[in-house]
């Protein structure tokens, strides 16, 4: 690999290697003031041609590391920022065994962790990118890692990725924490934001969980709250983990514990005042 | 024709956790999570004893619950057939 970088997120290292400038140096700009790995790192993640004359003719890039899936569709070079994203959440995915991995974002404060999960387009970077500006200690978008053994919330505060409709959201934001925009992705327009220097100097901070919260968005949807029993959302949950399955009992022992530990609430909203209102509300008594 | 019997797993080949009236349990040989609801964690209990009949399985859970159906045995065949079906239990 001509081209490569090493950050830190949380308590997983990564080795990102590319045979094109572009992507790490954009990786360089994005990941400004994250520490670099201190050994061995996790995971690999490779950014390759496609065949080795794309290199040359009409670039892709070919997301390849320790994990692979074999149907990853190649992604135009101007992408390639997104390519080494997806890459690190692959070998995540599929490669974590120290962690119970949630698809879903997490915030602190006081010490307290709150857990947002749901389906794609539910709200979970859009909701932790605001809060994480609000007051509250942002520790992820994408993934929240369980620790198997004490229960705990470990930050994963990799740059927030936002499509669409949210990038509203970084209207004002401070331009140096922004990626470029990124667009005719597979998941339309996207623009990464640099999580601020307070999530990124305690990433290494874990968190107690209180509240899991399975938010939903809609246009047209009244503001509510719903109790979700603990079987709901350990079901719920099973398929928001990446590796429930991989942990075998480890796994079950630690998603039982956390459902049966804290309480889950669903909550509907149409704009993000209306959520932060919820959270507000719901927050004191967690 | 004699009735068939079923088996089950030993107690220790799976991790129970009980969650609002609902019996998570993680099935140690498959690896695979499993939700029950009763009567199914008294029927697995009830076999934990060793291989039963749906009758002997109704007649065992009808000593500590009431089962509310006309045909205990009956009700406990259908359930019985379910976790058949899930890989919990079979017929020996």
């Amino acid at each position: 690999m001509n081209h490569v970088f090493g950050l830190k997120v949380g308590p997983v290292s990564f080795r990102i290697g590319s045979q094109w400038r572009g992507p790490v140096a954009a990786l360089r700009r994005l990941y400004a003031g994250y520490p670099e790995p201190d050994g061995v790192c996790d995971f690999t993640v490779r950014l390759e041609a496609e065949r080795i004359w794309r290199r040359w003719l009409r670039p892709s890039v070919a997301i390849r590391g320790d994990y692979v899936l074999p149907d990853a569709a190649p992604l135009p070079l101007a992408q390639g920022l997104l390519a080494a994203e997806m890459g690190m959440n692959l070998q995540m995915a599929l490669g974590q065994k120290r962690f119970l991995l949630l698809h879903a974002a997490s915030v602190e404060r006081d010490g307290r962790a709150l857990l947002l999960t749901g389906h794609s387009g539910a709200g979970k970077s859009t909701l932790a990118a605001l809060l994480g500006e609000r007051g509250w200690r942002f520790m992820g978008d994408e993934f929240a890692l369980l620790d198997l053994e004490d229960g705990r919330l470990h930050p994963f505060p990799r740059a927030v990725s936002l499509k669409n409709e949210s990038l509203g959201l970084l209207n004002g934001m401070d331009p140096g924490r922004l990626g470029p925009v990124l667009e005719g992705t597979p998941k339309g327009t996207i623009r990464h934001l640099r999580p601020n220097p307070e999530a990124v100097a305690r990433m290494g901070e874990a968190a107690r969980p209180v509240l899991i919260l399975f938010p939903r968005f809609g246009r047209g949807l009244e503001p509510a709250v719903r109790e979700v029993g603990a079987a709901e959302a350990f079901m719920r949950l099973t398929q928001a983990s990446t590796n429930y399955v991989a942990l075998g009992e480890r796994g079950f022992d630690a998603l039982a514990r956390f459902v049966g530990a804290l309480p889950s609430k669903a909550i509907d909203y149409a704009d993000t005042a209306q959520a932060e209102a919820l959270i507000d509300d719901l927050w004191p008594a967690a | 024709m004699a009735a068939s019997r079923y088996a089950a797993d030993p107690p220790d080949a799976m991790r129970r956790v009980e969650l609002e009236g609902l019996t998570l349990l993680y099935h140690r040989t498959s690896g695979l999570t499993h939700f029950l609801a009763p009567p199914a964690p008294e029927i697995l209990d009830a076999l934990a004893a060793g291989p039963a009949s749906a009758a002997e399985v109704a007649a065992s859970i009808g000593e500590r619950f009431e089962i509310e159906s006309e045909d205990p045995a009956a009700a406990i065949a259908a359930r019985l057939a379910e976790l058949e079906a899930a890989g919990l239990v079979w017929r020996t």
